[in-house]
């Protein structure tokens, strides 16, 4: 029981980091339509940089919190730029063309960014400093740390402000106008190109605050580290259903709560034979399953047939 | 008119014939690039059936490729005499079965594992499909990554070693051959076994395009729902697709095992599955000339950048060395060419009129 309490605990809060990610997944797939494989590697850049930032005020006597706090405001900024730059370069001047060209852009977008990084801030593995205090809650039995319990709080606010954003402003509207028919939104005064660039920073900020959090809660940082997470991410918006907001948030948790409870108990289950190795084979199976009965994901309504 | 083609014919035979003679002068590492350039157009257009015939996006077809080189390593290593009792009492000297056996194995194997594939993703379409064979090809890697507990098969990350190179009629191809006084090399010979499986690859493909069963691809590719009313089994054709596919990937993966006499999960990253995807979008997607150019110039490209990038490596303190110097370039390409071209490098050209589509719904 008490494992079982532990590891949901890790799985919300794994689960909280994939929804911040596939919710940028999920927005821009809305919107145009395209897997952004380079939205992983938006996480990345947001953990080097906050890496960058923590170890260079290292000496400043700031206190955790404050060096968190900063390296989250650069993050942000840098992630934001970035992701409005590539949106700019590598998607805007393909929006007619054939639905494979932008896809292969993606891919040599998350290479070239993986690339860049691995230019700028060298290959090795870097550790990322303690900054929250150490010491977990005990919660009688299942501990919980100070970084989990942040990440959790965080998650919350901020999905909270963000279906607040897509439901009640004037912004959230357009954006919602354009994912339905980006031309009838433009005749109705929304500017397309202007709303799918919103939607680039505001997946980029997620991205960079889902970046910070994953740095500090397994305390390493390497230009590689994007990748897995965002293609997890991806699969927990296909799994609530792609394009829908509360849908990226439901899958990111449940494949949270999924992965850390099924690597938790694997080996007891199959007495063995299959260790925790397996872990990362469970979002893809849980994919595939989800997919196989409800081929529009968990929240997904059905979409039209010829996409 | 057709005396001209027959002469354009037989100079590009003789070409291909002496091309491995002329670069083996510069050493082995020239051939080896060209085999392995080879071996990728092999994949390009076994994956371009899929994609490119009947627009099903594959994001895991290293898989197959996978497999393919897998069942090779198995069949034809010590690797299972060295590590189970029982093969060791029936094969001491370790399992080295005949060619002809490994090769339709590892096809049948790849074709089945292709249908199985495609089997549970025949109502997901576009970006659906594409997520879930992305992630069948991360489960085949988890698995070659992990299963060497409780009973080793894979060898874990460490992979397989001392794989027997191909032997069909008495010729080793692992071996040089002398051929009147003139010294073959194995990586020669290797080329001239991929070339003559390049040519029945596009020979097979050729055929493929033209026949009503291509034809029924593509009608599924353009209009899945019109194709249905039209009496086309979408079911079966899907699943052909894949499995073709697949088998291609298959028969490539166990080339490659062969010819690299070892093989390990690394070489079968999601990267490569990446890599293969945009040799054929690249190139011009169902476009088989398009797709052997996408190939070659994806698979031989970096390599040839290793030789230019020692002296930048230098320049630039040690920052940007070959390694990095590759992907970048890639990576550029990959944008760079998409950007300038989105319909590829040499687009297949009646495809043309029912390309304009909007993107927007």
């Amino acid at each position: 029981m008490e494992t079982l309490i532990q590891q949901i605990i890790n799985g919300l809060v794994l689960g909280s980091m994939y929804a911040l990610v596939a919710l940028g997944y999920t927005m821009v797939y809305g919107i145009i339509n395209l897997i952004n494989f380079a939205h992983g590697e938006i996480l990345m850049v947001g953990a080097l940089v906050s890496w960058t930032v923590v170890t260079a005020l290292a000496d400043s006597g700031l206190p955790g919190w404050a060096l968190m706090a900063i390296a989250l405001a650069c993050a942000i900024v840098v992630c934001t730029l970035l992701n409005f730059l590539v949106e700019k370069i590598a998607y805007r001047p393909l929006r007619n063309a054939p639905r494979l060209a932008p896809l292969i852009t993606a891919m040599g977008m998350s290479l070239l960014l993986q690339t860049l990084a691995m230019i700028v801030w060298k290959p090795n593995p870097k550790p990322f400093p303690l900054l929250l205090p150490t010491t977990p809650f005990d919660l009688g039995g299942p501990v919980i740390t100070v970084t989990q319990v942040l990440i959790l709080v965080t998650t919350v606010v901020i999905l909270g402000g963000l279906l607040f954003l897509v439901n009640h402003t004037k912004l959230g509207r357009a954006m919602r106008a354009t994912a339905e028919n980006p031309r009838v939104a433009g005749l109705m005064g929304v500017k397309p190109d202007f709303v799918i660039s919103a939607t680039f920073v505001i997946g980029a900020a997620l991205a960079a605050v889902a970046g910070l959090m994953w740095a500090a809660n397994y305390g390493t940082v390497q230009h590689s580290m994007g990748f897995m997470p965002g293609l997890k991410a991806f699969t927990a918006a296909v799994l609530g259903g792609i394009g829908n907001l509360a849908g990226a948030m439901l899958g990111g948790v449940v494949l949270g709560l999924i992965e850390a409870i099924g690597a938790g108990y694997l080996g007891d289950l199959t007495g063995g034979i299959l260790g925790s190795h397996y872990a990362d084979i469970f979002a893809f199976v849980a994919l595939i399953l989800v997919l196989t009965l409800r081929p529009s994901g968990l929240l997904g309504e059905r979409v039209a047939d010829r996409a | 008119m057709q005396k001209n083609k027959l002469f354009v014919f037989l100079i590009s035979a003789v070409a291909l014939l002496i091309v491995p003679l002329l670069a083996q002068q510069l050493g082995n590492g020239p051939v080896r690039i060209i085999d392995l350039a080879l071996l990728y157009v092999m994949l390009a257009l076994g994956l371009n059936i899929v994609v490119g015939y009947a627009g099903l996006l594959d994001l895991g077809y290293v898989a197959f490729y996978a497999l393919g080189a897998y069942m090779y390593a198995l069949f034809a290593s010590p690797h299972l005499s060295e590590n189970f009792e029982s093969f060791r009492a029936m094969f001491p000297d370790g399992l080295h079965s005949p060619l002809w056996l490994i090769i339709p194995l590892g096809a049948g194997l790849a074709a089945f594992f292709g249908v199985l594939l495609g089997a549970p993703t025949l109502k997901l379409r576009g970006d659906y499909l594409a997520i879930v064979t992305l992630g069948f090809g991360e489960i085949a890697r988890v698995f070659l990554n992990n299963m060497e507990y409780p009973a080793n098969i894979t060898n874990g990350p460490r992979g397989i070693g001392q794989i027997d190179a191909v032997r069909f009629f008495g010729i080793d191809l692992g071996k040089g051959l002398e051929v009147f006084g003139y010294a073959l090399p194995s990586v020669t010979l290797y080329y001239y076994l991929f070339l003559a499986l390049v040519i029945g690859t596009v020979i097979i493909c050729y055929r493929l395009e033209n026949s009503r069963i291509g034809r029924a691809w593509m009608a599924i590719r353009e209009d899945e729902i019109a194709a249905k009313a039209m009496g086309i089994n979408t079911r079966n054709l899907k699943l052909l697709a894949f499995g073709m596919g697949a088998t291609f990937g298959g028969v490539a993966g166990s080339m490659f095992a062969s010819f690299q006499g070892f093989v390990s999960p690394e070489s079968f990253s999601l990267q490569e599955s990446v890599m293969i995807v945009a040799m054929v979008v690249l190139g011009g997607i169902g476009h088989i000339p398009g797709v052997i150019l996408g190939a070659l110039l994806l698979s031989a490209l970096p390599e040839v950048l290793r030789y230019v990038a020692g002296p930048l490596q230098e320049m630039t303190g040690g920052r940007l060395d070959a390694a990095i110097l590759r992907q970048l370039l890639v990576a550029l390409a990959m944008i760079g060419i998409m950007l300038s071209r989105p319909r590829g490098l040499w687009p297949s050209p009646e495809h043309g009129k029912a390309a304009p589509q909007p993107a927007q719904k």
